[in-house]
C-alpha cells in the first residue's frame, strides 16, 4: 500500500514536470501575443523609427537581421560543411580530429557574450572594421560553425559506405565523388544545420551588441546596399533589448511577437527537414 | 606521334585532376582547421585583454575585494561579489531546473503515451529556440512585479533592507532554471533512450514497478548522461547575459535573494557600453573570469565523455 501510493506520487510528480514545459511555452506564447499583438501593424512593419515623421517602426531593424543572417551563413556555410568533410572522408584516424572535435565542441560551449569581447576586440578594433555588420557577421561565424559543422557530419556519417567504394571502384576521384554523390546525399543535413544557424543568429543579442552596434537606418539605395554592410546596423533582438531598458514596452512586444513568429516558422521548417531527411535514410 | 598526342592530353588530364584533388584537400584541411584557429585567438585575446588589469590592479584587490566602484573618484574594482553571485545563482538554477527537466525526460522517455510525448517534445524544442531577449522581456514584466510584492511584505518593517523594485537574484534564478531546461531535458532523454532495453525488462521481471524501475534503476545507470546535461545546463547558465541583465537588478551585492545582483555576465553587458581605461580594462577581466570557468565547464565535459567511451569499449 505504501509502495503504491509513493508510485503514484512519483508518477504525478512526473507528469506534472511535463506539463510545467507545455504550460510555459503557452503561457510565453499567448503572454507575448496578447501584449505585442496591437503593435504589429503594416507601418511598425515597414517604417523606421523617426522622431521628425513621428513613425515607430523596425523595418532598419529587419533588414540587418537579414543582413547578417546572410553574410554569417555566407562565410559559416562554406567552413563548416568544409571542415564537416575532412573529419569524415580525409582525416581517418588522424590524432588532429581529437583536437579538432574538441575545439568545435569549445567553440559551441562559449558564450555568446565571451564571442562579443572578442569580436569587439579582434574584428572591430584589430581589423579596423569598428561597430558594424560585417563585425557582427564574422563573430557569429565563430558561433555558428559547429551547428554547421555537426550537423553536416552527421549527415555525412549516415551516407551508406557502398556509396563511397562504388563510386571510388568506378574510377572516380575522391573529390568528384564527394561533389556529385555524397554532397547532394547530405544535403538534408547540411540544410537543417543551416536553418538552426537561421535560428541562432536570429535570437543571439549578446554577440552583437558591441560588435554591430545598433544603428537602426534603413541602407541608402546603391551602392549603399553595399555600404551597409561598413556600417553599424542593431538586430531585431537588439532593438528588443533597447526598447526595454528604456520601458517602452509596446516596441519591445511588437518586437518580441516578429521574432517568435519566425522561431515558430523556423521550427516547422527544421521538422519538415527532419522528415524528408528520415525518408532518405531509409533507402 | 597521333599515339604520343593522347598519351600526352591524357597525361595532362590526370595531372590536372590530380592538381584538383591536392587542392580540394588542402581546402577541405584549412577549413577544419579553422575552429581549432579560432579557439586558439579567442584563448589568447581573453587572455591579453584580462591581464593588464590585474597587473595593474593586482589579482588580490581584483578577485578577493568586494568593493566595486569603478567610476569613483578612488575607484575600487573587487569583483568578488560578482563572481559570488553567479556562482550562486548558477547553482540555484541548476538546484530547480535539474529536478523538473530530469522528470520530464523520465516523461519523455518512459512514461508518455506517444500522443502526449507528440505535445510535450515539440514544446520543449520551442523553449530552447525563444530568443533570450524575450526570456528577458517577461522576467521583467512578470517576475519582476511579483518579486516586488513579495519583497515589500518580506521586509516591511526593515530599516536596512534596500529595496530593489523586485530586480533581484531570485527573479534572475528562476529566468535561468526556466532557460536550461531544454538542455537538461534534451541530454537526459537521450541518454535514458540509450540504455539497453534488458536492463529494464530483468528490472521488471524482479517484480520492481515502472515507477521503482525508473528511479531505482534507469536514472541511476544513466548516470553518466545526465552528468553531462547537468554540466551542459551549469554552461549555459553561467553564460547567459541579455535575459538576466535586466531582471537581476543593477548594482553589485552579496547574492542574497531579495538583493539587486551583478552576475559575470550582466557586469559586462550594462557597463561595456561607457567604461573606459582601466574600468574597461578591468570588464575585460571579468571576461577572462567568465571564461576561464567555461573552460573549466568545457575540460569536464570532455573528461566526462571520455570516460564514457572507454566503459563501452
Amino acid at each position: 500500500m505504501n509502495r503504491r501510493w509513493k508510485d503514484g506520487l512519483l508518477l504525478g510528480l512526473i507528469y506534472l514536470a511535463a506539463f510545467f514545459s507545455v504550460l510555459l511555452l503557452a503561457g510565453i506564447i499567448v503572454y507575448v501575443f496578447a501584449r505585442g499583438f496591437r503593435s504589429v501593424s503594416w507601418s511598425f512593419l515597414t517604417s523606421v523609427t523617426s522622431a521628425l515623421q513621428g513613425t515607430t517602426g523596425i523595418a532598419g531593424n529587419i533588414v540587418n537581421t537579414l543582413y547578417i543572417v546572410a553574410l554569417t551563413l555566407l562565410i559559416a556555410t562554406p567552413v563548416g560543411v568544409g571542415s564537416a568533410i575532412w573529419l569524415n572522408e580525409y582525416a581517418g584516424k588522424s590524432r588532429w580530429v581529437r583536437l579538432i572535435e574538441f575545439t568545435t565542441e569549445t567553440l559551441a560551449g562559449i558564450p555568446s557574450i565571451i564571442y562579443g569581447l572578442f569580436g569587439m576586440v579582434f574584428f572591430g578594433t584589430v581589423l579596423h572594421l569598428g561597430y558594424s555588420i560585417l563585425t557582427g557577421a564574422l563573430t557569429l561565424t565563430l558561433m555558428v560553425l559547429p551547428l554547421i559543422t555537426r550537423n553536416t557530419q552527421e549527415a555525412l556519417r549516415s551516407v551508406s559506405d557502398a556509396y563511397r567504394t562504388g563510386a571510388i571502384g568506378m574510377g572516380a576521384a575522391k573529390w568528384y565523388m564527394i561533389r556529385t554523390i555524397l554532397i547532394p546525399s547530405a544535403m538534408p543535413g547540411i540544410i537543417t544545420g543551416v536553418i538552426l544557424a537561421v535560428g541562432r543568429i536570429v535570437g543571439e543579442s549578446a554577440a552583437l551588441l558591441f560588435t554591430a552596434g545598433s544603428g537602426y537606418l534603413l541602407p541608402k539605395p546603391g551602392t549603399g546596399l553595399l555600404h551597409k554592410i561598413l556600417e553599424s546596423g542593431g538586430t531585431l533582438t537588439i532593438q528588443l533589448y533597447l526598447s526595454m531598458s528604456k520601458a517602452q514596452y509596446d516596441v519591445a512586444f511588437g518586437i518580441a511577437v516578429v521574432l517568435l513568429v519566425i522561431v515558430l516558422l523556423i521550427n516547422l521548417l527544421t521538422k519538415l527537414l527532419a522528415g524528408k531527411l528520415d525518408v532518405s535514410a531509409r533507402h | 606521334m597521333e599515339r604520343m598526342q593522347v598519351r600526352s592530353t591524357y597525361e595532362r588530364k590526370k595531372r590536372s585532376v590530380c592538381a584538383v584533388e591536392r587542392a580540394a584537400q588542402a581546402i577541405f584541411t584549412v577549413c577544419a582547421f579553422f575552429a581549432v584557429l579560432a579557439v586558439a585567438s579567442i584563448t589568447l585575446y581573453m587572455i591579453a585583454g584580462g591581464m593588464p588589469a590585474f597587473l595593474k590592479v593586482g589579482i588580490r584587490e581584483i578577485l578577493f575585494s568586494t568593493v566595486w566602484k569603478p567610476t569613483a573618484e578612488k575607484p575600487s574594482y573587487g569583483i568578488l561579489y560578482i563572481i559570488l553571485t553567479s556562482i550562486v545563482g548558477t547553482a540555484f538554477a541548476i538546484l530547480i531546473g535539474v529536478p523538473i527537466a530530469l522528470l520530464t525526460a523520465v516523461f519523455l522517455a518512459e512514461v508518455a503515451p506517444r500522443r502526449l510525448a507528440a505535445v510535450v517534445k515539440p514544446a520543449v524544442e520551442l523553449l530552447a529556440g525563444i530568443p533570450s531577449v524575450i526570456y528577458g522581456l517577461l522576467g521583467i514584466m512578470i517576475l519582476n512585479p511579483l518579486m516586488y510584492r513579495w519583497e515589500r511584505a518580506l521586509f516591511a518593517g526593515s530599516e536596512t533592507h534596500q529595496f530593489t523594485g523586485g530586480a533581484n537574484l531570485l527573479s534572475a534564478v528562476i529566468v535561468l532554471a526556466i532557460m536550461i531546461l531544454p538542455t537538461v531535458i534534451n541530454i537526459s532523454e537521450s541518454a535514458l533512450r540509450a540504455l539497453p532495453p534488458q536492463l529494464k525488462a530483468s528490472s521488471l521481471a524482479l517484480g520492481a514497478s515502472p515507477v521503482q524501475t525508473i528511479f531505482r534503476v534507469l536514472i541511476p545507470a544513466a548516470k553518466p548522461g545526465i552528468i553531462t546535461a547537468i554540466v551542459l545546463g551549469v554552461g549555459r547558465a553561467v553564460g547567459e547575459a541579455m535575459a538576466i541583465s535586466l531582471v537581476s537588478g543593477s548594482s553589485v551585492n552579496l547574492p542574497l535573494p531579495f538583493s539587486s545582483v551583478r552576475f559575470l555576465t550582466t557586469a559586462i553587458v550594462s557597463e561595456m557600453g561607457y567604461a573606459s581605461g582601466t574600468h574597461r580594462q578591468v570588464l575585460f577581466t571579468i571576461g577572462l573570469v567568465l571564461f576561464a570557468f567555461i573552460m573549466i565547464v568545457n575540460i569536464l565535459l570532455n573528461s566526462i565523455l571520455k570516460k564514457g567511451d572507454d566503459g563501452h569499449e
